[in-house]
């Protein structure tokens, strides 16, 4: 039996090993731009594995997501700036926030940010919570509808709150800590977590509710509560994304964060599949990889727009030609790779359940 | 004071009857299709950069006026047919989420189509003669394309009303909004009555797109996504769906958001001694000059509010509302 989970380990173990050594090459190989584009590659794979639980896995969309992104990386990035800069950059923070710096280190390791990442992440999950308590007794259309205008309401407020967020102006000065090995490390937990919520009693009442809410509730199913869960850890994971980038791109304002950002993560989302954790993980390198091609096009060309002319297209096909996506609610088993009969016999066996957007 | 509350008023009526004119056009195809057609703002912004092709043509208002609204249906009509037929009866989010993607795509299209003409985004937009200056009333003065914003608005408004109850096509179209399996049972061509409510949205948002383009000055591919919001919002607190919900919705938004910005500061302009000063503070407090930069959250909050209290809207009925 042992054995067995150890070769079921085998299989994530020797991903995580194999990509942990590729990190390190890159960093070492001093490749700034690589290095971006990876950093960008995980920090979207963290909001599509995110969206895919709150809306994947319920099929209660939330566009709102992008606006849990946007609180986590204000919040973060006051957090950790510098009591010198706090001064000259926002004067008219109170007083009990204007002394907060958390800017430690712990040897190399900036544990300031971890714990401003983690703070900013809570305090977004308990506004998540208030949110969702309300929003998620819509459905379908509504609640998408719901979510778009927490979006509004947080960009306006995001504008409007001067003191903590220098309003329309540029909020720069942010410290670069984010790094590869951050970035990696919330990733494995993001898909831990992720993986082990679809796993759960509680994922499966997601789900379950999702296919057929009647049904699912007619059998005891609860539906209120399951997509709460869904919809605040993922606001959790959203913010955490948030302060990984607001830490990796160090100047920005609320614009950043608003529909054009909603609308790719929603891409790599569907493209991958709603509900895989892995087909999520595909969804982004794809489209991290292709906008980045397209944006060399644009440079080029000089036809800007013509990237997100491009996704729009494939969204729209991929909606009517293969509405599941790449793998659906399917997964790739990695856990089965050192098992005998390998992946190919482990796909067979998973049942394909009726997937529906 | 009077004169104060006038203009609002005024700004009032013809704020509702633009976001009235939208706001038909998103609850006709709800109605029939339950489709959120988040692409209907684009197709004001449509309008308004073949409007400032015409004008700069040299073209006049009454010529320029069918063909900005004929190139807009065109558009309209091409975004069903290609992108929403395909996926009829696909789920709600599906069909919500590729009119996002349609309005991506007519967007970047219009800004890829300025970059071409080496035109820049943002362009002021030329006002035809017969919009631009001010009505003078005694001692108010109103702009014209305020004026003309809620005259245009009524009198369409009329005849769209007129056409839904008068004519077999309206008549069919109501059918096919009550229940489409059986508008089909008793011959409506279902296809045909679509592509008839997307014309006319089409025309409509043409012609709030016209005018919401006089009103701001300026232009941008970017331009429709704001207004297609506050559309959905009045459509939602109306009663979705209904075409008649939509219009009252379209002017309480209007109201509701021209309140906002006026009662924003209302503190300053009451002259002092003329109220006790504990009210005057209270003003001050509670309706602050920069309260009218909340007027985009104010106003989502309160379609939140409908949503959990009344999804029916006004004047929607219970069966009409979204359980899935």
């Amino acid at each position: 039996m042992t054995g067995d989970r150890l070769r079921r380990a085998g299989g994530p173990g020797a991903v995580i090993l194999l990509v942990s050594a590729g990190l390190a090459v890159l960093e070492a190989s001093g490749q700034a731009f690589w290095q971006g584009l990876a950093i960008n590659l995980g920090i979207f794979t963290i909001l599509t594995l995110a969206l895919n639980l709150t809306s994947g896995f319920t099929g209660v969309f939330s566009l709102g997501q992008i606006g849990f992104m946007a609180l986590g990386a204000y919040v973060s990035a006051i957090l950790t700036l510098p009591v010198g800069l706090k001064d000259a950059y926002l004067s008219d923070l109170p007083d009990w926030l204007a002394g907060v710096h958390l800017d430690q280190m712990a040897g190399p390791v900036p544990i300031g940010f971890l714990g401003a990442t983690v703070v900013a992440a809570l305090l977004v999950t308990a506004i998540a919570w208030l949110v969702g308590r309300v929003l998620m007794r819509l459905s379908g259309h509504f609640v998408a509808v719901a979510t778009l205008g927490f979006l509004v309401i947080v960009r306006v407020v995001l504008f409007n709150a001067d003191t903590f967020t220098r309003g329309s102006r540029t909020f720069s000065n942010v410290t670069p800590n984010t790094n590869l090995w951050w970035v990696w490390i919330w990733l494995l937990v993001v898909v831990y977590v992720v993986w082990r919520v679809k796993r759960s009693p509680v994922g499966r009442e997601m789900l379950a509710q999702r296919e057929d809410r009647l049904a699912a509730q007619a059998i005891g199913v609860r539906v209120l509560d399951p997509r709460l869960v869904a919809f605040v850890i993922g606001a959790f994971f959203s913010s955490v994304a948030g302060s990984l980038y607001a830490h990796f791109i160090t100047s920005f304002s609320p614009t950043v964060f608003y529909f054009d950002l909603t609308f790719r993560v929603i891409t790599m989302l569907v493209i991958g599949g709603m509900g895989s954790v892995s087909g999520s993980i595909l969804g982004a390198i794809g489209i991290v990889g292709l906008t980045e091609v397209l944006r060399r096009v644009e440079d080029a060309t000089l036809l800007y727009g013509l990237s997100q002319i491009v996704l729009a297209v494939i969204f729209i096909v991929v909606i009517t030609v293969r509405r599941d996506g790449l793998l659906g609610q399917r997964e790739i088993p990695l856990d089965r790779l050192f098992l005998r009969g390998g992946l190919r016999r482990a796909a067979a066996t998973v049942p394909e359940a009726d997937q529906r957007l | 004071m009077t004169e104060y509350a006038i203009q609002q008023v005024v700004n009032a009526l013809s704020a509702g009857s633009l976001y009235a004119l939208m706001a038909v056009g998103l609850a006709m195809v709800f109605g029939i299709l339950r489709l959120i057609n988040f692409a209907h703002g684009d197709l004001m912004m449509i309008a308004a950069y073949v409007a400032v092709f015409c004008i700069g043509a040299g073209l006049s208002l009454l010529v320029s006026l069918p063909i900005i609204v004929g190139a807009t249906v065109v558009v309209g009509l091409l975004m069903e047919r290609v992108a929403y037929r395909p996926i009829r009866g696909a789920p709600d989010v599906a069909v919500l989420l590729s009119s996002f993607a349609v309005g991506q795509i007519l967007q970047n299209g219009t800004l890829l189509a300025t970059r071409l003409v080496d035109k820049p985004q943002l362009i002021a937009f030329p006002s035809p003669e017969a919009l631009s200056g001010v009505v003078t009333l005694g001692t108010i003065t109103i702009p014209k394309v305020n004026v003309a914003s809620f005259v245009v608005g009524l009198l369409l408004l009329g005849l769209l009303t007129l056409f839904v109850t008068r004519t077999d096509l309206g008549l069919s179209m109501r059918a096919t909004a009550e229940d489409v399996p059986a508008a089909r049972l008793v011959g409506i061509n279902v296809n045909r009555v679509v592509a008839t409510a997307f014309a006319i949205g089409s025309a409509l948002a043409a012609v709030a797109g016209l005018l919401y383009s006089v009103q701001a000055g300026q232009i941008n591919p970017y331009m429709g996504f704001t207004p297609v919001l506050k559309a959905f919002i009045a459509a939602v607190i109306g009663g979705f769906g209904s075409i008649s919900g939509a219009v009252v919705g379209g002017f309480v938004l209007g109201f509701l958001e021209v309140l906002v910005t006026a009662l924003s500061g209302i503190g300053d302009l009451i002259p002092a001694g003329s109220v006790p000063p504990d009210v005057l503070g209270f003003l001050h407090q509670w309706l602050p000059a920069g309260l009218a930069s909340w007027r985009d959250a104010i106003v989502f909050v309160v379609l939140i509010v409908v949503l959990l209290v009344r999804p029916q809207g006004i004047l929607g009925r219970r069966d009409r509302t979204d359980e899935g």
